[in-house]
């Protein structure tokens, strides 16, 4: 017995300066992004046809996490690309990611259906709005070497004080950092949004919910292989708001006409500059108009008409002076089209983008 | 348990060995006050409070039934009996008194008035007194079990429960429309109450070693095995409860390596395998056989994980306590058999059946004037006790259904053995061909368990038999 004791007494004094060792060492080093590149995605199971995002992981087979290699090594644009595909890239918010909508519903989805093999559109959509998260997202898929680069905007992702505003950005404050330095963003590199770790945050067990998310995003990816289901849809949900507040202004500024500076025009640069030799593609997409009560003030919950009237014009302009294909949508879809925002489109609005979009392409290699 | 239930049941329990003078009276104070810690806040008021205060009375009152016969001089309490009664009423006011703390640590939502609580020992404890001035008889012993199996027919049966709940909802004011099954989630009390019908029965046969209040309470509620066993026998209880041998210091390594076995089970292997586990949603949505079989695998170590990691825990934190509790799992995916499988799956719920149904049961078949053949003895036997066995985990047909399942297994495994005995001999002589018959039994005894995992698994006959055709590729 007393071998015994002495046997794991000595395994627990090993066990303790390992673990202390191990903490350490995560504290020094930043293993995460490393560990988040381990993927059974793309190997064992096939990659996942939009980025990992989930608001109830155990009927959406699918979760939120913040290691934004591993969210990309989860999706199945980082498969070794097929020889000769034309790599199309959508980066922008819910709506093109699809919420509400299974993964075959979603625009890229469609478009590869519709383009009969001819495209290879791959949905880099995220949740939330905020241009400079479409930025990071876009720095990651320029990585995968696009031919072209679709991006999808709407006024809601624009406004200055927004564009910190999205957890990805605040739990990747680095990368954020980077951007903003790099590009010249009026972003706040010190913005108490952006969320610093500490040496603790850092350690082994300061991490350890990062790590479990890791593996959870591996486990999921059984689930969503056996099922093809990455988020669940309720039978249920209440339709965009037709009937409007009166208010007339838009985060604090009333009209008629944005300030210079108001808007994230910064960060659309950022993304023509980050894009390189890749043809860059805007589209506004389309949003959800009211024919409720006050309507002739406001389009929808989101915007009233002055300012998103004024986005348009500013919008094209900007990328006239830049000269960026724009593809103003905004209202090309029917407002039965729309499921549960002014933005979320409903499978057959998410078909009619599709139409159009493609359309537009054929059109533009014609014309090459 | 959650990981912080644990951390504080892990500190109780290496005082406990740690001062073994006051190691009896540190485990029953700590087992009564943990029915209260460990149980679940319920949504019917109060009811989180009376449950676990009626799992202490039940036990005193069992207690009261089947204790001792008065000593020579007439008496039928002594100084410790007194003592442990009036621990009980310590410990039943303090968990009420906490109502009148800014925040309870002990119960999961705040108790009743003090004076309700006061009612409710006084009630219990008169009770326990009365039965044991009464010195029952067999009838009254006999009617206990009944009232117990009564009581856990009610929280087995979905309907009947809901029922309950709205009954309970009503007499707190509540609204019983809103009543679920749910309502009455009763902590342990599946163990408790096998406990229970063991010490009435072994009464009745006069099985049962003599004790004091204070050692029965502590069995019946012991912290380390209350919520998911095993179910231990009075007797094997008692020898470690009065050993005056424990050291912690011959324990604490031998238990630490259990008590983290059972972490490393319940909380990595089985809490992720959860993720992916078959159940009642992704059964519909899986696309293929391949993929259905996964999830009925994830599901099968999960559950053995989840369960066995208790298990493991309860037996690492009872060591240290200085209490042997009984193996509950010994490798039984690696069984050759089903009967071995059943050796070695929920060890102590099998042998609680085996010895209070299964072996009556035989035997009066047995004796019976009609001549009725073994066969058929032993096929009534094993599929009775097995859909017993299935209906302790709720009265459903799909858990009926896996009892049969395994009833029917055990018989035919039962039969083949006779078959094989003619031949099995020369097999044993030789080793190549004996070692790939227990590797083929092997596989065809972990694949019966796992199929029949369907049936537990899954909610509906319908869903399960749906499930039973995709996994060989027949679409349902």
């Amino acid at each position: 017995m007393a071998d015994r004791n002495r046997f794991f007494r000595n395994v627990l004094i090993k066990a303790a300066i390992l673990f202390l060792a191990v903490n350490a060492v995560f504290a020094a080093v930043d293993f995460l992004p490393a560990l988040g590149r381990i993927s059974i995605y793309n190997r064992l199971i096939p990659g996942r046809m939009r980025l990992p995002y989930g608001e109830h992981p155990e009927s959406d087979y699918n979760l939120s996490l913040f290691n934004l290699e591993a969210m990309f090594a989860a999706h199945e644009v980082a498969a070794r690309p097929e020889p000769g595909g034309f790599r199309v890239v959508l980066v922008g918010d819910s709506s093109t990611w699809g919420f509400l909508l299974r993964p075959e519903e979603t625009l890229a989805a469609r478009i590869n259906v519709e383009s009969n093999g001819a495209l290879r559109v791959y949905n880099l959509g995220y949740p939330t709005m905020s241009a400079t998260k479409d930025l990071l997202m876009l720095k990651y898929a320029m990585r995968y070497e696009p031919d072209l680069v679709i991006w999808l905007l709407t006024l809601e992702s624009l406004p200055q004080g927004k564009q910190l505003a999205s957890p990805i950005l605040q739990h990747n404050a680095g990368e954020v950092r980077s951007l903003i330095a790099r590009y010249g963003l009026a972003s706040d590199p010190e913005d108490p949004r952006l969320l610093e770790p500490t040496v603790w945050d850092r350690t082994l067990v300061g991490e350890r919910r990062e790590l479990a998310d890791l593996i959870r995003l591996q486990m999921y990816g059984f689930l969503w292989a056996a099922t093809g289901v990455d988020h669940s849809i309720p039978a249920e949900f209440d339709p965009p708001q037709r009937d409007l507040d009166a208010k007339t202004d838009f985060y604090g500024r009333e009209g008629p006409a944005f300030a210079e500076g108001d808007l994230a025009f910064d960060v659309l640069a950022a993304g023509r500059e980050l894009a390189g030799g890749v043809p860059l593609w805007i589209v506004n997409e389309p949003v959800y108009v009211s024919d409720g009560a006050n309507s002739d003030i406001r389009y929808n919950f989101f915007y009233p008409r002055w300012a998103y009237d004024d986005y348009r014009s500013l919008l094209a302009g900007w990328c006239s002076r830049n000269q960026i294909r724009l593809f103003d949508y905004w209202d090309l879809i029917p407002p039965e089209e729309f499921s549960n925002s002014a933005i979320h489109r409903t499978p057959v609005g998410e078909a009619m983008l599709a139409d159009r979009l493609l359309a537009a392409f054929i059109k533009e290699k014609d014309e090459r | 348990m959650t990981f912080t239930n644990i951390i504080v049941l892990a500190v109780v329990s290496l005082a406990a060995g740690a001062v073994p003078r006051a190691r009896r009276w540190i485990l029953c104070a700590a087992s009564l006050l943990a029915v209260y810690f460990l149980q679940p806040a319920l949504p019917v008021r109060y009811l989180d409070f009376w449950l676990p205060t009626a799992s202490i009375g039940i036990a005193a009152a069992v207690w009261a039934l089947t204790a001792a016969k008065p000593d020579p001089a007439g008496r039928r309490f002594s100084a410790e009996d007194g003592k442990a009664a009036l621990l009980l009423a310590l410990v039943v006011l303090a968990a009420a008194a906490t109502r009148y703390l800014d925040a309870s640590f002990l119960t999961p939502s705040r108790p009743p008035d003090i004076g309700w609580a006061g009612l409710g020992l006084a009630v219990s404890l008169g009770a326990a007194f009365l039965l044991r001035r009464a010195s029952p008889g067999r009838r009254i012993l006999g009617a206990a079990i009944l009232v117990i199996l009564a009581l856990l027919v009610v929280l087995k049966t979905d309907e009947l429960a809901r029922t309950a709940a709205a009954l309970l909802r009503r007499g707190s004011g509540q609204d019983p429309a809103l009543a679920a099954a749910a309502d009455i989630r009763w902590l342990g009390f599946s163990y408790i109450a096998f406990r229970l019908i063991h010490a009435l029965r072994d009464r009745m046969t006069g099985r049962l070693p003599d004790c004091t209040l204070s050692e029965f309470l502590t069995y019946a509620v012991f912290f380390p095995a209350v919520t998911a066993g095993p179910i231990d026998r009075v007797e094997r209880f008692l020898k470690d409860l009065r050993s005056d041998s424990v050291r912690l210091s011959d324990s604490f390594f031998p238990g630490g390596e259990r008590v983290v076995a059972g972490i490393f089970k319940k909380f990595v292997l089985a809490d992720g395998l959860a993720i992916i586990a078959l159940n009642a949603a992704n059964a519909a949505q899986a696309t293929g056989a391949a993929w259905m079989w996964l999830l009925l695998y994830a599901y099968a170590f999960r559950i053995y994980f989840d369960f066995s990691g208790y298990t493991d825990i309860a037996l690492g934190l009872g060591r240290w306590a200085g209490i042997s509790l009984p193996e509950n799992f010994r490798r039984p995916y690696l069984q050759p058999n089903l009967t071995a499988f059943w050796n070695s799956w929920h060890i102590t719920l099998a042998q609680w059946f085996r010895s209070y149904f299964f072996n009556p049961l035989t035997r009066a078949l047995r004796s019976s004037p009609r001549n009725i053949s073994m066969g058929a003895i032993i096929l009534i036997g094993q599929l009775a006790t097995m859909g017993l066995i299935g209906l302790w985990h709720g009265v459903s047909w799909n858990f009926l259904i896996w009892g049969l399942w395994h009833g029917a297994g055990l018989f035919i495994h039962n039969r083949w053995s006779e078959w094989s005995r003619t031949w099995m001999p020369r097999l044993e002589r030789r080793p190549a061909w004996k070692k790939a018959y227990t590797a083929a039994s092997t596989l065809a005894t972990f694949q019966f368990v796992v199929l029949g995992w369907v049936w537990f698994a899954l909610p509906n006959v319908g869903a399960s038999a749906q499930v039973f055709l995709r996994l060989f590729g027949i679409p349902g």
